[in-house]
């Protein structure tokens, strides 16, 4: 149990695949705007990330595995990724309106974001079995969303500051992520 | 200038695709922690860059347009995978700096960028030439960011001992958020030089470059309503 728990901490906190993984810094800088916009991508990163996990795992254990056709993972992984995308996409539109609204644009955007194929790749090079490649991806999930939340936070603070010319836009964001990624470094020492 | 030529002009200066257009940032910020490794992903990068490009320029008439980006994912992943096992088997201690990076080249914004913005439209030839420069581009801005990193956080550069005994190396630079630092000042830096001639804009995050998806997208009505 306390293995399980130390999973998601893990993924969430200590390995935080933004702040320290550096996966998905396209969306973690693009869409940190706002802090709404930011809250329904991360509720998109978890659930796809999460079922990706999940899939990705049963096809490596139960299909490239046996076959020996490991190295065909990357091919493999980024397909059913992609297409995973789009049927979660059509399943909401049809059965929940209000979610697909809220994570609609966002969805397509996740199929190109590294954080889904690297926490794929991860979980076969770490050998976890399928609860705990499922619990590691709805973590890392769950570590990208507050990583996005808190950077929109301080973007909202950020834009009422006079901040030297050169340093505005992309430079003062990213100056932010590293104080943030300083903080998480503490982190680090926790276990259980 | 011979437009071959410009292609790599393209790729290296004009649209250096770190430095100007902010793509691939994730490969960049992660295994810039030495310059050797910056070169080492940069090249890696380069050779699925010429590939793909050639591949997809090959098969433009043929793609359907509909399923075009999942054809284009399918040949760039295969690329990736050839290139992993190519490095695996003859650059060992790269294959193990470099890690999970390696077969996440495939979702660099930058190769599927370069596809649907470049190789989709124009001849081989050409193409392989702007995946040659986008490489190069792309090759000098993680190096440059490794050797910064490097210098500052380890002391050596290239694995050779560049600080003096006494200077102690400030190791938060080859940690995580160093990588954030230096891209920052790297970025800071153009800024200032564009402030200074006062002909371009500062080098904003807006949708353009938000998502590795609409990388590929043209942002003209982006920039319009930035200007206004």
């Amino acid at each position: 149990m306390t293995n399980l728990i130390m999973i998601i901490v893990g993924s969430a906190l200590i390995h935080n695949v933004v702040l320290n993984q550096f996966l998905g810094i396209c969306s973690f800088l693009g869409v940190s705007k706002q802090i709404k916009a930011s809250l329904s991508l991360g509720g998109a990163v978890i659930f796809v990330i999460t079922i990706a996990s999940a899939v990705a795992n049963l096809l490596y254990t139960y299909l490239l595995a046996p076959y020996g056709m490991d190295y065909m993972k990357t091919i493999v992984f980024i397909l059913v990724i992609a297409a995973l995308v789009q049927i979660v996409e059509m399943f909401l539109k049809k059965t929940s309106p209000a979610i697909y609204t809220a994570l609609g644009i966002y969805l397509p955007l996740i199929t190109t974001n590294c954080a889904v194929l690297g926490v794929a790749l991860t979980n076969v090079q770490d050998g976890y079995n399928f609860i705990e490649s499922v619990l590691a991806g709805f973590g890392t999930g769950i570590g990208y969303t507050i990583a996005i939340v808190l950077l929109a936070s301080i973007r909202t603070r950020i834009r009422e500051e006079a901040i030297p010319e050169a340093l505005r836009g992309a430079p003062i964001v990213l100056i932010a992520a590293a104080l943030m990624s300083i903080a998480f470094m503490g982190f680090a020492d926790i276990s259980f | 200038m011979n437009k071959y030529l410009e292609r790599l002009y393209n790729g290296i200066i004009r649209e250096n695709p770190t430095l100007i257009l902010m793509l691939g940032m994730c490969p960049t910020l992660a295994v810039s922690t030495r310059a050797f490794n910056g070169i080492g992903m940069g090249l890696s990068t380069t050779a699925v860059l010429i590939l793909s490009n050639l591949v997809i320029s090959l098969l433009r008439k043929h793609i359907p347009d509909q399923v075009r980006l999942p054809s284009y994912i399918v040949i760039v992943a295969s690329m990736v995978t050839v290139t992993e096992l190519l490095i695996e088997a003859y650059l060992p201690a790269l294959y193990e700096a470099l890690g999970i990076y390696i077969p996440l080249i495939v979702v660099n914004c930058i190769i599927l960028g370069r596809a649907e913005a470049y190789a989709s439209k124009n001849p081989p030839v050409l193409s392989i030439m702007d995946g040659l420069g986008m490489g190069i581009g792309f090759t000098i801005a993680l190096t440059l960011a490794g050797l910064v990193r490097e210098v500052i956080g380890n002391g050596t550069a290239f694995g050779m001992q560049i600080l003096p005994a006494g200077v102690e190396p400030i190791g938060i630079f080859v940690q995580p958020p160093g990588a954030f630092l230096v891209i920052a000042l790297f970025i800071a830096i153009m800024n200032a030089m564009n402030i200074r001639t006062r002909q371009k804009r500062l080098v904003e995050m807006d949708g353009c470059s938000g998502g590795c998806a609409v990388c590929a997208e043209p942002c003209e009505d982006k920039k319009g309503e930035k200007d206004a």
